[in-house]
């Protein structure tokens, strides 16, 4: 257990940088969630904590360690890869033991140790089998028993659970959470799927072309994001990004899609007309019921999807912006007109130039 | 109505079975001729090493076998044959054996080790190395022979048997081979080894060595009857009689025309240097089909 620091960590594959200078701190104990795109970097950070991939600039300190020009071994990391990575030729029990073979522990106690992973993994029956003969579950199993047995200051986990099948992962998943929260084991895991990361992390880390575009806890990211990409990233379907200008004294955003929008917390900074991206998710679009407050929006709906307890509804508005709404129910027209309104609180405000959110000042 | 498609089909499918049948016998006879091509010249072989030296010298060829191969067996292992009365077989055997053993665990170690740095180690001239290797797939030992020749005379290794084997052991056709399988080792089991703390020496002995069992069985399999088949440079570089090898004893055993060839005692040994190179397959062919067929991930 131990903390993790990086500190300006650069990374540049030739002439194409990949890392622009991040920096974070985990806690002892923490789970950090590194979510994005594929191609954001998220692999290459990982891989240099991991020591796999040498920074270009930046320093990483490991419970206070500075480790930027340790090999991988000298680290006190373990890591769970994407394809597991076991090694085919040897048992169950010797993949997970070969690590502390390695480094020379007593076999008493390294049996004690793959005797308890594997017991709290359930993997116990399966020690002497080869990797071949195990199902995907089984694997990653196995690659977090390997993981464990080493009790390290740090775990890696890239992508683990991409190769499962949707039950198997949504399962994994939950015991990953549940053994990461008993071992009290820092750790530092990557994913694309923005799901693994709301329902894993303790905190995010959203990762964008190089740049931690926001770090902070899953309801943080959903309740105010820093800015239109993470907005746009975290969320099924994706919030709604609105062009508009701001009123004079900055306490309204006129839509370009017509109404105005009065904000409920405060101005927001700038001259007015300044060009913004109003933000609403889905689910805040809701239809028109009498005697509510909230900017109405006319919506022509092109079409709805019917999910059972819900529905998404797809449909564009007077300015050709495209809209999409989650309603409660089944809607079952599928053309029409619709009024949604939109309620300022539930609102983001962002700037259209850089992106940035934007808060009310004062 | 029906009943008369019926009999259609029932026609239809038994002439369609008898087809069937008589290509099938076609085909079991062009195998059959092929098979009788392959073993024919060996049976004479066997069949000429069970007749007395008369038999044969007679310009006789008996097709079945006679009541002289204990003897002949036994003079070619223990005697020899021809003007000169060549080395045993027994010895040429054993000469042979360790020609062609040292020869293929030789390549086998070499190639392995080259393939490892070349596949997994970026070190200046990295390349450079790989190509150069690659080249001398075009110089064989028959195109290098004088040079090869010249050295191994330097060296004072001539009559010896590092000077049999030595030569002929780099081998670019192994190291590629293992460089391609290197190359199919998941990128992530090697870091797995490098986080699990494997130096380079580890990783090679712990991981790589294992999984390129089967490969190191079929090389081996092809690698000791190359070895065991050597004729030009072992004809060359060896005068004593005691390194000997049983291909070129052979060939020394069948006499210039100035006296009759003992052939009874010739085709004994021959019969006994095929037995070696195909107790090896016999013995490998599970890990050897397995290595041309299968890799293990």
């Amino acid at each position: 257990m131990a903390t993790l620091e990086l500190s300006g960590v650069e990374k540049s594959f030739g002439a194409t940088p990949v890392l622009h200078g991040i920096d974070l701190r985990v806690a002892e104990g923490e789970m950090i969630v590194v979510v994005g795109a594929s191609g954001c970097g998220k692999s290459t950070l990982l891989r240099i904590v991991a020591g796999l991939e040498e920074p270009t600039a930046g320093r990483v300190r490991i419970g206070g360690r500075d480790v930027t020009a340790l090999e991988p071994a000298d680290r006190d990391v373990a890591m769970v890869f994407q394809n597991y990575a076991l090694y085919p030729h040897m048992t169950v029990e010797r993949n997970m033991a070969y690590g502390l073979r390695i480094r020379g522990l007593p076999k008493a106690e390294i049996a004690r140790r793959v005797g308890e992973a594997a017991e709290l993994l359930g993997i116990g029956a399966l020690l002497g089998r080869r990797p071949r003969q195990l199902s995907g579950g089984q694997r990653q199993r196995v690659a977090m028993g390997r993981a464990i047995v080493r009790e390290p200051a740090l775990f890696l986990f890239d992508e683990p659970l991409s190769n499962l099948d949707a039950r198997l992962r949504v399962q994994m998943r939950a015991e990953i959470r549940r053994l990461q929260r008993r071992l009290g084991v820092t750790s530092l895991f990557v994913t694309h799927d923005q799901t693994e990361a709301m329902t894993l992390g303790d905190r995010l880390v959203v990762m964008h072309a190089g740049h931690a575009a926001q770090v902070a806890t899953p309801m943080e990211i959903w309740a105010r994001p820093a800015n239109t990409f993470v907005a746009g990233f975290i969320g099924s379907p994706s919030m709604n990004l609105l062009e508009a200008q701001l009123a004079e004294e900055g306490r309204a955003a006129l839509l370009r899609a017509g109404p105005s929008l009065r904000f409920a917390d405060g101005a927001r900074p700038g001259p007015a007309g300044r060009r913004l991206l109003v933000g609403v998710r889905p689910e805040h679009l809701r239809p028109v019921a009498e005697g509510e407050g909230g900017a109405p929006l006319d919506v022509s709906l092109e079409l709805a999807e019917p999910l059972g307890s819900e529905s998404v509804l797809h449909g564009r508005l007077a300015s050709g912006e495209a809209v999409t709404a989650r309603v409660p129910g089944l809607v079952a027209g599928v053309e029409g007109a619709l009024r949604l309104s939109i309620q300022a609180s539930e609102a983001h405000v962002f700037d259209a130039e850089t992106g940035a959110r934007l808060d009310a000042v004062g | 109505m029906s009943a008369v498609v019926h009999e259609g089909d029932r026609i239809a499918a038994a002439t369609a079975t008898r087809r069937r049948r008589r290509s099938g016998a076609l085909t079991h006879a062009i195998l059959l001729l092929g098979v009788l091509a392959v073993v024919f010249p060996i049976w004479i072989a066997v069949v000429g090493s069970t007749h007395d030296a008369s038999t044969i010298g007679r310009g006789d060829v008996p097709l079945l076998p006679g009541a002289e191969a204990v003897e002949n067996y036994a003079t070619a292992l223990t005697g020899g044959a021809g003007r000169f009365r060549s080395s045993p077989a027994a010895l040429m055997l054993w000469n042979s054996a360790a020609m062609a053993v040292l020869i293929a665990c030789g390549k086998i170690s070499i190639s392995l080790l080259s393939a490892y740095a070349v596949a997994f180690f970026s070190f200046p001239g990295r390349m450079l190395a790989f190509w150069t290797i690659f080249l001398t797939l075009m110089l064989p030992v028959e195109v290098r022979i004088i040079p090869t020749y010249q050295v191994i005379v330097d060296l004072d290794l001539f009559d010896s048997m590092a000077g049999l084997t030595v030569p002929l052991m780099a081998s670019a056709t192994a190291t590629l081979l293992f460089r391609q399988f290197f190359l199919t080792v998941p990128d992530e089991v090697v870091e797995a080894a490098k986080i699990d703390g494997a130096g380079p020496l580890r990783f090679f002995r712990d991981i790589l060595l294992p999984l390129s069992v089967t490969n190191i069985a079929a090389l081996f399999v092809i690698l000791f009857i190359y070895g065991w088949n050597q004729y030009l440079w072992p004809l060359l570089v060896v005068n004593d009689r005691s390194l000997e090898t049983v291909v070129v004893g052979l060939t020394r055993m069948i006499g210039n025309g100035d006296a009759q060839n003992e052939w009874n005692v010739i085709m004994a040994t021959a019969v006994l240097a095929l037995l070696p190179p195909v107790a090896v397959v016999v013995v490998m062919q599970r890990w050897f089909v397995r290595g041309l067929t299968e890799t293990e991930k």
